[in-house]
């Protein structure tokens, strides 16, 4: 066995942009991984954990949360240039998330609602997600994301191999784990064939339908789920074209294949 | 194929389920069997007969389950639920090996403790287990777990005289009568006939042997000889049941039916509908494909090998160097159906559809391999009934 106490740590930095904090908290978590992870890397930057802060380079950065004020950009390509490999974690820094529902909205409109002086709030007019401004490595999936798939990533970057991250429906975990469909037999709306696999089939293993938390079945970012195939079908459940896109654009607002998939829009909601 | 005649053929009321349970609980077996749960028929461990759903029914349609009450006290009166026997045999997850730092393999015994009895097996499920036995129990390499698993399963198959509006084995020979394969078999009567005291709606028995170990076991229960005109009753009911089937997949020329399809329009027809979700592949009784998943933990020390069930609908099943080749919904529909029902043929001397329906009943968009297959051969997409027009394919 290699001592560690001797070898020269990888370093892991966790970086947080426009989010819940969530994800990170998938992070600490980890309860028993925990102590075996601070044993395989030196966490250099982590704020939710230590106020102590290393300087870079990072082997491993993990990013949470979207871009969407004009500092995240700089902020985020300052980040890609000290990281060696940068993982996007959850559905805000791999798909807008909720607070991606202003692109399909008036920002300034609503800016000067909610403020009292909206001249000094400074945000752009769309949440995008890390990879509209750098090169990222891997997204991963989720809101928030999936404790086993973060150790099952760090693990990979750390022994050098690929991630073994599934790109199917949740519909394969609903049925690896015997849940019966709610769909098919209670009738309930479900974005589970659509969305890809990662929480386990968590929804519909307590009865209701998929949330679409882990956002569209895609590879190597190419769309790959045929979400307009679904909308027939929720359109058949007699679930209204409304319902349907609000349901479509929850936690993944900024991925095309959810926000894209009902053609028409509600007024007001096209881009 | 042995004819029962009346004299190999008992009767029994519904009290001897029980027994029958008990009989196998006793001998070791793990019992598992239908009950309701979440909505549904199930299969799950039974520790008495009293959990089988009695009085339960189900209706089925593209893409519909619906459980619901029967007017009479029916064991056995619903069709495939979501589950197939599949699950206990070749499930969904097992680990093949682990290993630590530099230790030696240690290959996984996932043997169950006790050898399965499964309780209500189809007629369509029997012929199921008949097709993985050849495809994993046999040839030149055969599954070492899959075999553990299945070697001593006792098997209690229940005959069909109530088809379900998905069902079609009639079409592919393998219902709705038990002819091979069981330890016993039984049909449940719910008319009032039968020796046994008993009014309309409470289910009697027929039960007959197809092994030592069934007769073994028929020894056991309260059973008594059935006069012959019982019998031809209820091989009656059953003949009646196969003109009853809910659908239909004519065999002929199917085989050269999907060989000579293989550039039709039709297939990005059904790639607009199909979300490319895998659920037809894992309720399908027999399908076997699988993926390896090798896992480590944090240090590298200990690593794992684990097979899961894996799909052609998945994108990563048909990765090679480089890419997926079936990137496209149209591609992986065709592959599924065409060896469902063609290539199957090559490979395994026989079809890979059992005609349970699932597939059918268990698509969340209700894609039903019996009208696909009408509307290939009526050789135009516009001769489709259902819904569906007009969306857009995945690319
Ligand atoms: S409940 Fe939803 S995720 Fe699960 S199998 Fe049905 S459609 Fe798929
Ligand atoms: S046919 Fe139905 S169940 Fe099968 S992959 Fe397509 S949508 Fe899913
Ligand atoms: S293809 Fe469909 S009908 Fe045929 S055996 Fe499989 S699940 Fe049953």
């Amino acid at each position: 066995m290699t001592d560690t106490s001797a070898r020269r740590l990888p370093t892991l930095a966790v970086w947080k942009f426009t989010s819940c904090d969530g994800c990170q908290l998938t992070l600490l978590d980890c309860e028993d991984e925990l102590l075996p992870l601070a044993g395989q890397v030196r966490i250099a930057h982590f704020l939710e954990a230590s106020r102590e802060s290393l300087p870079g380079p990072y082997d491993v950065s993990l990013v949470e949360g979207s871009v969407s004020t004009p500092d995240e950009i700089d902020r985020l390509k300052r980040i890609r240039e000290v990281s060696g490999v940068l993982v996007a974690i959850g559905a805000c820094a791999t798909a807008g998330g909720i607070q991606a529902l202003r692109n399909f909205a008036d920002v300034d409109e609503f800016r000067s609602v909610v403020y009292a002086r909206p001249e000094y709030v400074q945000t752009l007019d769309r949440s995008t997600p890390a990879s509209a401004h750098v090169r990222v490595d891997f997204e991963l999936r989720g809101c928030p994301i999936d404790k086993r798939q973060l150790l099952e990533v760090l693990t990979a970057y750390l022994v050098g191999r690929k991630p073994n991250i599934p790109r199917h429906s949740v519909c394969f975990e609903c049925k690896a784990r015997g849940t019966t469909c709610v769909m098919v037999a209670h009738g309930t709306p479900c974005l589970g064939p659509v969305t890809q696999a990662g929480c386990g089939a968590i929804c519909p293993a307590y009865s209701r339908g998929c949330f679409g938390c882990f956002g569209p079945v895609a590879v190597d970012g190419a769309p790959a789920a045929n979400v307009t195939g679904l909308v027939e079908r929720l359109r058949a459940l007699r679930m209204a074209d409304d319902d349907i896109v609000r349901a479509l654009r929850t936690f993944n607002s900024a991925a095309p294949e959810f926000s894209d998939a009902v053609p028409d829009g509600p007024s007001g909601r096209t881009r | 194929m042995s004819t029962p005649t009346a004299a190999g053929v008992s009767v029994m009321d519904v009290s001897a389920l029980c027994v029958l349970v008990d009989v196998l609980r006793d001998r070791g077996y793990a019992v598992i069997g239908p009950t309701v749960r979440d909505g549904a028929i199930v299969l799950d461990e039974l520790d008495s007969a009293e959990r089988l759903p009695f009085g339960w029914g189900v209706t089925l349609d593209a893409g519909t389950y619906r459980l619901r009450r029967r007017d009479d006290g029916a064991a056995f009166g619903h069709a495939a639920g979501p589950q197939s026997w599949k699950s206990y045999v070749h499930p969904a997850r097992e680990r093949l090996w682990s290993r630590d730092g530099d230790g030696p393999v240690v290959a996984a015994d996932e043997t169950p403790r006790r050898p399965y009895a499964f309780l209500g097996v189809r007629p369509c499920d029997l012929r199921a287990l008949g097709i993985l036995d050849r495809v994993l129990g046999q040839g030149r390499h055969p599954d070492q777990g899959y075999a553990r698993r299945r070697d001593g399963v006792f098997i209690v198959a229940v005959e069909c005289i109530e088809p379900g509006r998905t069902c079609f084995c009639g079409s592919m020979g393998s219902g709705p009568a038990a002819e091979e394969g069981y330890d016993l078999a039984l049909t449940e009567l719910l008319d009032g006939s039968g020796s046994v005291s008993s009014s309309p709606g409470t289910p009697t028995y027929l039960i007959r042997s197809g092994s030592p170990a069934g007769t073994d076991v028929l020894a056991e229960l309260p059973a008594t000889p059935a006069d012959a005109e019982l019998v031809a009753h209820a091989r009656d009911a059953v003949d009646a049941a196969a003109e009853r089937m809910g659908r239909s997949l004519p065999a002929d020329g199917l085989r050269e039916l999907m060989v000579e399809n293989r550039e039709s329009p039709h297939w990005d027809d059904v790639a607009a509908r199909c979300v490319t979700c895998g659920n037809c592949t894992m309720v399908c009784p027999t399908c076997f494909c699988t993926t390896t998943e090798d896992v480590t933990d944090l240090t590298g020390e200990h690593a794992e090998r684990w097979r899961r069930w894996d799909s052609c609908f998945d994108l990563d099943f048909s990765y090679i160097h480089g890419g997926s080749v079936r990137m496209s919904g149209a591609s992986r529909y065709r592959q599924w159906i065409t060896h469902k029902l063609s290539t199957w043929h090559d490979q395994f001397g026989s079809t890979g559809c059992v005609g349970c329906g699932r597939c059918i009943a268990w698509c969340p968009v209700g894609i039903d391999i019996t009208e696909e297959v009408a509307m290939l051969r009526a050789g135009s997409p516009d001769e489709r009934t259902t819904a569906g027009d007009g969306a857009e394919g995945p690319r």
